[in-house]
C-alpha cells in the first residue's frame, strides 16, 4: 500500500487532525433538519399522483380544508409562479437544453408516480395525512412511457404538457473516422448495457422547518447541496431575493440527491399562507419513490483493436432515461458523454448520447453524475477485448491508458497531471500481491476484476463557476470562516477550516467555520461535482493571502524584519533564520486591529471559463480537472446459488494532493463501497415508475459483512487544480466499482453472459454458469409467473451477449 | 385515536414517566421527550440508527413498542457519553479515526459498539462486523467505524479503560 509523501513544510496537510464536526457527531449533539422543532409549528404532508401519467381533470380539496385542524391546503392554482426555469446555483444563463421546467406543484399532465399535487398544513402529523385522504382528484389515466428507447419515437406518448417531443438533450463528441476505422481493427467487440436507476438510500430523508420572521422574511431550515434555489423558491413563493432565506441545516447524506428543491418550496408556500412556522418531512417510502435516480441508461458499444492490443476505434450510442422532470439530467447527460470513451487513448471514437422524458421518478444527479455508468460500459468492453485478444486485462489496460500531454476525444490536454498508469499499476501489484486459488475450500470459485476511470472535477466551464468564502482575525487569536458551503458530511467545511489553520500557522481547533446561510455566510455555490474543496477550499487560500500580507507588513512594522523573511507557525510569526525571534500571531493581530487595518477578507476565486460548447460537436475543454481511479475486486460466486460474495476491494486513486488523510480515506472508501453492489442488489424494482422496493428491508444497502477490509492505494502527484495540487475525490472514488464487481464475477464463473443488464442478480449469474442467456427482466415477476425451474421464461437473446468480430 | 397512557422508565440515568399512545414505538417516545440523539430513519428495524441500550442489550428502537419499557432502563448515545467512560473513549475514538462524515447513523453505530465491547468483546475485526452488521452507514464504506470500535475494544481488554 502506498503511503502518502507528506510534505515537511506542511503542519497540516496530510496529517489525520480530526474534523470539527465529528465531535458534536459521535456524542450525539447533532441536530438534522428533522431535530429541530419550533412552538406553534404546523406539520405538512404532500398529496401525491396516484398514477404515473394522467391528466388532472379536478382537484377537490373541499372536504380537506374542512377538516377542523387544517390550516392550508394549496394546489397549483394557488402558487404565485408555479412553473419556472429549473437552475442549480449557476451564475450565468446558459439556456439551450440547459435550463428545464421545475413545477412546485403538478398542473395539466401528471408525470409521474408521486408528482405532488396538493399540499397541506394542519395542527398533527396525522391530521395533515387525513386531509390529504380527503383530498378528490378525478384524472384521466394515460398510458405513459417508461422506456427512453420508446420515449424517443416521433409517435411516442408525450410526458410534459408543455414540449412536442420527448428528447430532453443530444450530444456528441467525435474525434476521428471511426467508420473507416472499423476496417483497421482485427478484433471488434459490440454490447449492450443497461445501467439502473440507482437510489442515493442516505439515512436522512428529504425534511426541513421554515418561518416567517418579524421583518417577514421566510426563513428555511432545509439541508440542501444547494442554498442557492433560494432565488427559484422566492419566485415561486412571489417574493423578492431578500425576503427568502434558507439558513440550511448539516445533512444526513446528499450523495446528488438533495441537489434538487425537495421540501422547500413547499414548505415556504404554507409558511407563507399561514403565517405559522411548518415542518415536513418525507417517509421512508415517500423518500425512495419521490427523490431523483441516477439516470438509467441504455448504452450500445463497439470496441476495436489490433491483436497486439492497440485500441483503434470505440463507439457509444446512449439514451438516457431523464424521468418525469428536466432537473439535472442535461448535466449529468454532459458528463456521460465526455467520460464515455474511458480514459484510454482512442485516435477514432464518436460518443452519441439522447436523453429522454419518461413518466418514471425524476433522473438527476447521483454520485458520479453520469460517470458511473458510462464507466461500466468501457470496462466490461475492456474486460471481453481483452479475452477476445487472449492477453491479460491489465496489460491491455496498460498499453491503451492516458498519459500526461495526451488529448481527450474533445481535442483538450488536460491541464492537471494524468496519473492513469501509476493508479492503474499500484492498484494491480496490491491485488496481485496475494495469491488468488480458483476455488475455496467450500467449493465457490474466486475470480478477480479490475476497471479504470476517469472523472470530472468541478463544474462545467462555461458555467463560469466561482466561490467566495470570508476569513475573519478575531482579536484573541481565533479565526472565523464564514462560507455558504453545504456540508453533506465529506467535511467540506472542516477542509475550509484547515487550511486557514495551516495558512496562519494555527491549530484547527483556532479556527471555527460558520457555514451555510443564504444571507449571513458569502454564497460558495453549490456542494456538487466534487468542487467545494477545488473552489471554495482555492477561495480560502486566496482570502488567507490577502491576510496575512496585511499581517506580515504589520510584524515588518514591530518587528523590523522585511515580510518576504517572515513565517507563521506555532501561532507565532517568526524570523526565517531564527524561529527565536517572533511575535505571537495574536499580538499581531491586536496591533493590526489597533492600527485600524482590515481585519477580515472576502475572496471569489473563478474556474477557468469557457463558451457554450456546439453540442452535436463538442470541442475543447469542459472541466477544470480529472481525477483517475482504478479498482481491484475478488469475489467468490457459489455455482449452487449464484451468490457472489466480495473477498477483496483494491481501491485506488491520485490525490493529487490529500489535505485530510482520514477524510480522503473516507471518501475513496465510502464511494467504493456507495458503488459496490449497485450491479447487483441495489434494485428499485421499478414497475411502471414504481418503486417496489422503498426501505431498507427490498433495496438492499452493503452492510459491514458485505465488504471486506479495504485495500487503499493513494497516491499523491501534487498535480491538481485544487489548494496544494489536491484532486477531488467525491465522486471519482465511485467509479470503476460496478465494473470490477462484474468483471471479477464474470472472470470466477468463466462466462459472460447475463453481466450487462443491471440488476446482475444470482439468479442470472446461475443461468449465465448453466450456459442460459437470460432477457434483461423483474426477477418479481417472472419468479411468480414461472414454473419452478424458471425455464420457461428463459430466453436466447443473442444481442445481450456480446458480439465479438475477429479478422485473425 | 385511541387513549393515551403514562409510562415509567430510567432513561440515561434518569427516572421519567412519558405520556405515550399504547402503539408508540420507544423510538416515538424518546423522541418526543427530546432524546434527538435517537435518530429516526427507516422504522422497519433495517438501518439501525435509533439504536439504544435497553438493560444493557443494543437494541433497535423503532421496532420495540414503548409500553413494554414501563419499569426498564434505556441509554441513549448523549447519555453514554456523558456518563460511561468506555462510551465516552468510544466517541472520542469516532473522532479519531475518521470514522464520521455525515454522522447520522454514528449514534446508533457508537450504542452498538458499547453493547459489543461490553458484552462479547472480542477485539476480532469479524466478529465486530458481524455483530454491527444491522447498523447501515451509506457514507464511509464502515472500515473507519470497525477501526474505532477495535480500537476501544483492545484498550479495554488490556485494561485499559
Amino acid at each position: 500500500m502506498a503511503e502518502a509523501r507528506i510534505q515537511p513544510n506542511y503542519r497540516l496537510v496530510g496529517t489525520r487532525v480530526p474534523r470539527h464536526d465529528a465531535i458534536a457527531k459521535s456524542r450525539g449533539l447533532q441536530r438534522y433538519s428533522d431535530d429541530i422543532d419550533v412552538t406553534q409549528m404546523l406539520y405538512a404532508k404532500v398529496k401525491r399522483s396516484d398514477y404515473p401519467a394522467a391528466i388532472l381533470r379536478k382537484v377537490d380539496t373541499s372536504k380537506a380544508k374542512a377538516l377542523p385542524g387544517v390550516k392550508a391546503v394549496l394546489t397549483a392554482e394557488d402558487v404565485p409562479v408555479n412553473a419556472e426555469i429549473t437552475k442549480f446555483g449557476q451564475m450565468r444563463d446558459v439556456g439551450g437544453g440547459f435550463e428545464g421546467l421545475y413545477k412546485a406543484l403538478a398542473s395539466g399532465k401528471v408525470r409521474w408516480k408521486g408528482d405532488p399535487i396538493a399540499i397541506v398544513a394542519a395542527e398533527t402529523e396525522e391530521l395533515a395525512e387525513q386531509a390529504c385522504d380527503l383530498i378528490e382528484i378525478d384524472y384521466d389515466v394515460q398510458p405513459g412511457v417508461f422506456d427512453p428507447r420508446e420515449a424517443m419515437k416521433e409517435d411516442a406518448y408525450l410526458v410534459t404538457s408543455e414540449d412536442d417531443s420527448n428528447v430532453i438533450m443530444e450530444t456528441n463528441i467525435i474525434s476521428g473516422d471511426v467508420d473507416a476505422a472499423w476496417d483497421e481493427c482485427d478484433v471488434i467487440v459490440e454490447s449492450k448495457y443497461y445501467t439502473s436507476p440507482h437510489d442515493h438510500a442516505y439515512l436522512e430523508t428529504e425534511s426541513g422547518i421554515g418561518w416567517m420572521d418579524e421583518n417577514g422574511v421566510v426563513t428555511l431550515r432545509v439541508g440542501t447541496q444547494v442554498l442557492e434555489h433560494f432565488r427559484t423558491i422566492a419566485k415561486v413563493i412571489g417574493t423578492d431575493h431578500i425576503h427568502m432565506r434558507n439558513m440550511s441545516c448539516m445533512m444526513g447524506g446528499g450523495f446528488g440527491g438533495k441537489e434538487d428543491i425537495t421540501v422547500e418550496t413547499h414548505i415556504a408556500l404554507l409558511v407563507k399562507a399561514t403565517g405559522r412556522p411548518v415542518k415536513l418531512v418525507w417517509s421512508r417510502e415517500e423518500s425512495h419513490q419521490c427523490h431523483s435516480k441516477r439516470n438509467p441508461e441504455y448504452l450500445h458499444y463497439k470496441t476495436g483493436a489490433k491483436k497486439d492490443g492497440t485500441l483503434v476505434a470505440q463507439s457509444a450510442d446512449v439514451v438516457m432515461d431523464g424521468g418525469a422532470y428536466t432537473l439535472c439530467t442535461p448535466w449529468v447527460h454532459m458528463y456521460s458523454t465526455y467520460a464515455g470513451m474511458g480514459p484510454f487513448v482512442i485516435p477514432n471514437t464518436r460518443m452519441h448520447v439522447t436523453s429522454c422524458f419518461t413518466n418514471n421518478t425524476s433522473s438527476s444527479a447521483n454520485r458520479g453524475f453520469g460517470g458511473p455508468q458510462v464507466n461500466f460500459a468501457y470496462n466490461r468492453q475492456m474486460y471481453k477485448l481483452a479475452k477476445a485478444l487472449d492477453m491479460p486485462v491489465y496489460e491491455l489496460m496498460l498499453k491503451n491508458v492516458v498519459h500526461n500531454g495526451d488529448p481527450i476525444p474533445s481535442g483538450y490536454i488536460p491541464e492537471g497531471y494524468v496519473a492513469m498508469e501509476e493508479v492503474l499499476t499500484g492498484v494491480y501489484k496490491q491485488l496481485e500481491s496475494k495469491p488468488k486459488v480458483d476455488r475455496l475450500p467450500d467449493g465457490r470459485r474466486v475470480g478477480r476484476g479490475i476497471a479504470v476511470g476517469h472523472m470530472v472535477t468541478g463544474r462545467m466551464t462555461f458555467l463560469h463557476d466561482s466561490s467566495r468564502v470570508s476569513v475573519r482575525l478575531e482579536l484573541d487569536g481565533t479565526v472565523t470562516v464564514r462560507a455558504g458551503v453545504p456540508d453533506l458530511g465529506a467535511g467540506q467545511a472542516s477542509s475550509i477550516a484547515q487550511i486557514c489553520a495551516e495558512e496562519f500557522g494555527l491549530d484547527i481547533t483556532d479556527v471555527m467555520p460558520f457555514i451555510m446561510d443564504t444571507h449571513l455566510t458569502p454564497l460558495c455555490g453549490t456542494t456538487t461535482a466534487t468542487r467545494q474543496l477545488y473552489m471554495s477550499g482555492n477561495a480560502t487560500l486566496k482570502a488567507c493571502k490577502i491576510m496575512k500580507e496585511r499581517l506580515l507588513d504589520e510584524a515588518e512594522k514591530l518587528m523590523g524584519i522585511p515580510s518576504d523573511q517572515l513565517r507563521f507557525g506555532d501561532h507565532r510569526i517568526y524570523f526565517r533564520d531564527n524561529a527565536d525571534t517572533f511575535m505571537p500571531f495574536v499580538e499581531v493581530v491586536n496591533n493590526l486591529s489597533n492600527d485600524g487595518g482590515e481585519l477580515e477578507c472576502i475572496a471569489q476565486f473563478n474556474a477557468p471559463f469557457s463558451e457554450v460548447p456546439d453540442l452535436l460537436n463538442i470541442r475543447g475543454r469542459v472541466n477544470p480537472d480529472m481525477t483517475y481511479t482504478a479498482k481491484g475486486f475478488e469475489v467468490a460466486v457459489d455455482e449452487e446459488t449464484g451468490q457472489a460474495e466480495i473477498l477483496r476491494m483494491v481501491i485506488g486513486a491520485d490525490a493529487g494532493r490529500c489535505l485530510n488523510r482520514n477524510s480522503y480515506e473516507g471518501q475513496l472508501e465510502g464511494g467504493a463501497v456507495y458503488h459496490s453492489l449497485w450491479a447487483t442488489t441495489e434494485d428499485l424494482s421499478w414497475i411502471n415508475g414504481v418503486a417496489t422496493c422503498n426501505n431498507y428491508d427490498g433495496y438492499l444497502l452493503p452492510t459491514t459483512v458485505d465488504v471486506p477490509e479495504l485495500e487503499d492505494v493513494v497516491l499523491e502527484s501534487g498535480g491538481g487544480l485544487g489548494p496544494y495540487g489536491a484532486k477531488g475525490i467525491g465522486e471519482p472514488s465511485d467509479n470503476d466499482s460496478a465494473p470490477a464487481l462484474i468483471n471479477a464475477i464474470a472472470d470466477a464463473v468463466g462466462v459472460d453472459m447475463n453481466m450487462d443488464y443491471m440488476p446482475v442478480s444470482p439468479e442470472k449469474v446461475l443461468w449465465a454458469i448453466k450456459g442460459k442467456s437470460m432477457e434483461y427482466n423483474r426477477p418479481d415477476v417472472w419468479v411468480e409467473e414461472s414454473d419452478p425451474d424458471c425455464e420457461t421464461l428463459i430466453h436466447e437473446v443473442p444481442f445481450h451477449d456480446p458480439v465479438v468480430k475477429k479478422n485473425f | 385515536m385511541s387513549e393515551r397512557i403514562k409510562i415509567n422508565l430510567k432513561v440515561n440515568g434518569e427516572d421519567v414517566t412519558y405520556d405515550i399512545a399504547p402503539e408508540d414505538t420507544l423510538l416515538k417516545a424518546l423522541r418526543a421527550n427530546y432524546n434527538y440523539d435517537v435518530k429516526n430513519v427507516c422504522e422497519i428495524g433495517e438501518c439501525g440508527a435509533c439504536t439504544v441500550l435497553l438493560d444493557g442489550e443494543a437494541v433497535k428502537s423503532c421496532v420495540t413498542l414503548a409500553a413494554a419499557c414501563e419499569g426498564h432502563e434505556v441509554w441513549t448515545d448523549k447519555g453514554l457519553g456523558e456518563n460511561d467512560a468506555l462510551a465516552a473513549r468510544l466517541q472520542d475514538a469516532f473522532v479519531e479515526c475518521g470514522s464520521v462524515q455525515c454522522g447520522i447513523c454514528i449514534p446508533g453505530f457508537i450504542v452498538a459498539g458499547v453493547g459489543y465491547i461490553k458484552n462479547i468483546g472480542d477485539p476480532d475485526r469479524k466478529s465486530i462486523r458481524k455483530y454491527v452488521s444491522g447498523n447501515l452507514c451509506r457514507c464511509t464504506g464502515y472500515q473507519k467505524i470497525i477501526d474505532a470500535i477495535e480500537k476501544v475494544a483492545l484498550e479495554h481488554e488490556r485494561g485499559e479503560i
